[in-house]
């Protein structure tokens, strides 16, 4: 079989796997549609409105305009988180989804591929539903702001494929209670979603630096409110490094626990 | 003019006839080629089909940390087979079966299914696998049909094929009215039917299968064995665990017993009874002492075992036992022909597997 062949048949299969999880998901799009978008809605409406009265300009920017740009990175990361960790622990364990397809020519590098490409698509669909409401309520600045969608898919990537990840070591649901207590929360808090990174001690300026809520917002915040971008491909570097590595540790990991 | 026409006409059908013949001829020639070809493609078809089994295992062993679970396995099963494996829990039935389809990598020897080895054409090999697994993994959030069609697109089969063949499968599983019902709306038997079917979906040449009625009441079974029963009959090979003797002995036409990780027996499970064990069992429950001892007095008991208060003498005429048992006010007692229950029993231990 040729390289051409052989890369098209992965996608082939990693695109069967896609499709059978947007087939469930259009069938609880309801549910699933308000948790991934009701919440930062309300998140940016409360906090946007409440907060900004005290808050005033940050940056130049409406407090609502300069959070509307974290909400929308952090509900990428969360939703991918969401669908790495619980939804894909279930197909992995509970409903032993995985073996079955594993009992059909798929292998297991190609079911991590379509979960991750599935889990950014979330990603996708609840960042696009904020951003809409974002040009409803005038906090978009132009039409750069289209290019927030494949940020928002690249950034579905990275954290899916570090969910999975962390899934592969899973013996319960309680156990990513330390992965969103002890790294997602704290990212979130300190990569800049609420108030600028400058206002954080020098070293924890550092440590967020490193990890990739970070460089998702520093794309995004820029082509939400007409800023200047910088470092394009650095940033994009860091969320292609995490995601790319985390993806192909989580397959080595998930076959190790699958094929025993 | 005249006579240009017949005289055309003539030549005409002079060389129409030529080419009729011509035609004739190259199809004639091509007719022979074809079935010269055609015969030879069939002897190379059935000279690979008895060379080559379905399944080939040369000194298969897989250890889990220090504990070996199959040991030096040698097995080959050759096309049109039904083979059922029987053991005891942890005998290497499971394990064995998740090798044969690449779940768990081989330790030593190798592994050969349709002809590719394993594990380095596992995909290939899978393609021409149905499995029916232990565990029911049928996706719950969809319909019946739609497991079977989302089952199908990760073979890679086209739509159209996929839609044809859901027709037929779901008819081969009489599930037709439960195309649109919802998995939870489905009893134990429809599941399994419906794992049967899934597993049929990319026309498999060999079916394995895990313990495929476990846990179904009688009807249910039945109607699992005659699916099976009608796939033997159209020439797929199929390996099936099982812990009923009775399925084993009416399906199978080749029986595997296991324990250890190792073969113990391997034979039509006819010949298994005739070869194995005596032909008769004497089962005595909770009699006395004295009464055992005038019963072990009989010299054509060949051995006896016991089991809780349950004595079994195996022989093949106990008439002097029977006798004593008669004179004796004990009625609590069984004479029947041995079964392969027994022969499983005899193999792999009366102690308990957990």
């Amino acid at each position: 079989m040729s390289k051409l062949s052989i890369v098209r048949l992965f996608l082939t299969r990693s695109s069967s796997i896609w499709s059978r999880n947007i087939r469930v998901w259009s069938k609880l799009a309801g549910p699933s549609l308000m948790g991934n978008f009701g919440e930062p809605l309300l998140y940016l409406l409360v906090l946007g409105y409440g907060l900004g009265q005290f808050v005033g300009e940050v940056k130049g920017l409406s407090y609502m305009a300069f959070l509307a740009s974290g909400v929308i990175c952090t509900s990428a990361v969360n939703s991918a988180s969401f669908e790495g960790m619980y939804s894909a622990y279930t197909r992995m364990d509970v409903q032993q989804t995985w073996l079955g397809m594993l009992s059909t020519p798929v292998g297991v590098a190609e079911v991590v591929f379509g979960e991750v490409l599935w889990a950014a698509t979330k990603s996708l669909i609840s960042v696009s539903a904020i951003l809409i409401v974002s040009i409803g309520l005038g906090l978009v600045g132009d039409a750069w702001a289209v290019f927030i969608l494949p940020v928002a898919f690249l950034t579905g990537l990275c954290f899916s494929s570090l969910a999975l990840l962390v899934t592969s070591y899973a013996r319960s649901y309680d156990f990513f209670l330390y992965y969103t207590t002890l790294f997602i929360t704290p990212m979130v808090l300190l990569s800049g979603v609420f108030f600028p990174i400058a206002s954080l001690p020098e070293f924890v300026q550092y440590l967020v630096k490193v990890l990739p809520l970070y460089h998702a917002i520093s794309l995004v915040r820029p082509l939400m409110t007409g800023g200047e971008l910088s470092f394009v491909f650095l940033h994009i570097a860091v969320l292609l490094v995490f995601g790319v590595s985390a993806a192909m540790l989580a397959t080595y990991r998930i076959k190790k626990r699958l094929i025993k | 003019m005249g006579l240009k026409v017949p005289y055309g006409f003539g030549l005409e059908c002079l060389s129409g006839i030529l080419a009729c013949l011509q035609i004739a001829r190259t199809f004639l020639l091509g007719a022979v080629i074809m079935s010269v070809v055609n015969i030879k493609y069939y002897l190379r078809m059935s000279v690979k089909k008895s060379q080559e089994p379905i399944v080939k295992a040369v000194r298969l062993s897989k250890n889990y940390s220090g504990k070996t679970v199959v040991n030096q396995l040698n097995l080959t099963i050759d096309a049109g087979c039904f083979c059922g494996i029987l053991g005891p829990n942890g005998a290497g039935k499971t394990t064995t079966l998740r090798m044969f389809i690449g779940h768990c990598p081989i330790d030593e020897g190798s592994l050969s299914i349709l002809g590719l080895t394993m594990p380095k054409d596992a995909s290939l090999i899978r393609e021409s696998v149905g499995v029916v697994p232990q565990m029911d993994n049928l996706d719950p959030d969809f319909t019946v049909e739609e497991n079977l069609y989302v089952y199908g697109r990760f073979f890679g089969i086209a739509n159209h094929v996929l839609k044809q063949r859901i027709v037929e499968l779901l008819d081969f599983a009489s599930l037709q009215d439960k195309a649109d019902s919802k998995i939870s709306e489905l009893s134990g038997g429809m599941r399994r039917r419906l794992t049967l079917a899934r597993a049929l979906i990319n026309k498999p040449k060999l079916l394995i299968l895990d313990e495929p009625t476990t846990g179904l009441d009688p009807q249910a079974r039945q109607s699992i064995w005659q699916k099976l029963r009608e796939l033997k009959k159209q020439g797929l090979t199929l390996i099936l665990t099982t812990h009923y003797m009775e399925e084993a002995e009416r399906l199978c036409d080749r029986v595997i017993v296991m324990d250890h990780g190792e073969v113990k027996a391997d034979s039509p499970p006819k010949q298994l009874i005739q070869t194995e064990i005596e032909s008769h069992v004497l089962e005595v429950h909770a009699a006395g002492e004295g009464l055992i001892e005038k019963i072990k007095q009989d010299s054509a008991i060949a051995r006896f075992e016991k089991s809780g208060d349950i004595y079994f003498f195996y022989g093949h005429k106990l008439l002097h036992a029977l006798g004593v048992l008669e004179q004796s006010e004990h009625d609590d007692y069984l004479f029947r022909p041995a079964n392969l229950e027994d022969v499983f029993i005899k193999l792999t231990g009366r102690d308990l597997r957990e």
